[in-house]
């Protein structure tokens, strides 16, 4: 299996290691050529605005779309607002998954927190339910999702954190930032059903 | 379930977030706008870059807060703002207004000629400047979350930041080739906490994101850093100081996505207008000299 992982800016090399460690195969996704071969792409967290606006100079994000409408595709933070069809503002996005996303919804870098989540998808058969470690940070938040969406994990008031459409997956946290490789190995599953 | 602020992992994570991604010093809303357009992953908000506190002279301290909070208005990246280096006070007023990062930086008038601020006090991150390894860990061991090679700020001489990038990249090499047992003579020798030489020599890097700043000015330059090992650039006078800032400022953020491409690194180069006008550091008196500052 080989995923690669889009590397135009912010956390990229956090979730290579972990797929390194799970004995994935990873390429680091800087131009179009870049995708040929793979079987997955991440697109990590880091700054929504900046990885769009290379997206665009460096005439990627047609390929990208058009990789993601072939391929698992799974968007962490702001790759989860890559991925968005809808997120009430004017940047580049990839439009893919039908679930609308706020920036920045849980506030400024003071408000960012760490909590633990249930994710029912996780828990497999006859194992017991551990809570998932959940990273926020400047997080954007999933406001509302398309009949075809699947909520994988909200926080108290249903606000959605977590979800997925078919072979794409959004978290609006950063399973990279923690120990907990449950979500990688999902999205390796993901990759592997197909 | 509850949610927990403040924590190291959020603090270092925001930094982590910000890899591979180009800080812009930014005087007004907006070259914030030109910063942000041009595809910066921050802006450090402050009244004059460095280059003009160089010229002006005078006590430097933190920005007016009307001019940050004007600033985290207008962009939707996150904003970083200068505290002078040992000012709690400032901090805990960068902190009220709601700043994602406090840079406690040598580039402003020291406050505390012997201390720095104590940052696990605080909920927002701060970064920290360093020339070596030593540097670098005290900083981390006083709760900095991100460090930042200090370079020379405001001279446009890529010659100190590339100075301090191979003395701490390379003082991280020295510790990985070390025996255990020399590990708490190493600690004493640079200063640094023992806790944290272990840890970083375990990881076979700092234990916090590491930008490179103080003098980059060109494509090229921010490359070089990049290709040295840093994680990321600050671009302080360099931008709005240069002929053509919006041109510049998007290329700088290419180079830094496409540092080992010089074929891209070329075309990015071209036709960037005027770059600022440097001021060699070896000709700069030694007592002008900021990056002394810290301790």
């Amino acid at each position: 299996m080989k995923i690669g992982i889009l590397a135009l800016q912010g956390a990229f090399i956090e979730h290579q290691y972990m797929l390194e460690k799970l004995g994935v195969e990873t390429v680091q996704v800087r131009l179009a050529e870049h995708l040929l071969g793979l079987d997955g792409l991440i697109i990590p967290g880091g700054e929504s605005t900046t990885i769009g606006k290379l997206a665009v100079d460096f005439h990627i994000l047609e390929d990208l779309r058009q990789f993601g409408k072939e391929h698992p595709v799974w968007g962490t933070c702001a790759g989860a607002i890559f991925l968005s069809k809808d997120i009430h503002r004017n940047q580049p996005l990839l439009g893919l998954m039908d679930i609308t996303t706020a920036r920045n919804a849980f506030g400024r870098q003071v408000d960012s927190f760490e909590t633990s989540l249930d994710v029912p998808v996780l828990v497999k058969n006859g194992s017991k339910p551990a809570p998932f470690p959940a990273v926020f940070i400047r997080a954007p938040l999933i406001e509302s999702v398309g009949e075809g969406v699947q909520v994988l994990a909200t926080l108290p008031g249903n606000r959605i954190v977590a979800a997925r459409e078919g072979q794409w997956l959004v978290t609006s946290f950063h399973p990279e930032l923690t120990n907990d490789d449950r979500f990688h190995r999902y999205f390796m599953e993901m990759i592997s059903s197909k | 379930m509850t949610n927990e602020v403040g924590t190291f992992a959020v603090k270092k994570g925001l930094a982590q977030m910000l890899k591979g991604g180009v800080i812009m010093d930014v005087v007004t809303p907006e070259h914030a706008r030109i910063a942000e357009d041009a595809g910066a992953c921050a802006v450090m908000a402050l009244e004059r870059v460095p280059a003009d506190i160089r010229a002006d002279g005078g006590v430097a301290r933190m920005s007016d807060p009307e001019l940050i909070l004007k600033i985290m208005d207008t962009v939707s990246i996150p904003v970083m703002a200068k505290c002078r280096i040992g000012h709690f006070v400032e901090a805990q007023i960068l902190e009220a207004i709601g700043v994602d990062y406090i840079d406690e930086s040598e580039v402003l008038t020291p406050a505390d000629e012997a201390n720095h601020i104590l940052k696990h006090n605080f909920k927002v991150p701060f970064v920290c400047g360093c020339r070596n390894l030593g540097e670098a860990l005290r900083r981390i061991g006083e709760g900095a979350a991100m460090i930042r090679t200090k370079g020379e700020a405001g001279t446009g001489d890529v010659v100190e930041a590339v100075r301090h990038a191979r003395q701490v990249l390379g003082d991280v090499r020295m510790l990985q080739a070390m025996q255990e047992e020399e590990l708490m003579a190493y600690a004493k020798t640079i200063g640094a906490p023992y806790e944290l030489i272990v840890e970083t020599r375990k990881l076979g890097h700092l234990p916090v994101v590491n930008f490179a700043a103080g003098g980059i000015a060109t494509p090229a330059d921010a490359a070089l850093m990049m290709q040295l090992g840093v994680d990321g650039v600050f671009v302080g006078s360099g931008i709005f100081k240069s002929g053509d800032p919006a041109k510049r400022a998007a290329a700088i953020v290419k180079s830094v996505t496409h540092y080992q491409d010089a074929k891209i690194l070329a075309e990015i180069s071209r036709n960037l207008g005027e770059p600022m006008v440097g001021r060699q550091i070896s000709a700069i008196p030694e007592n002008e000299l900021i990056a002394d500052r810290g301790w």
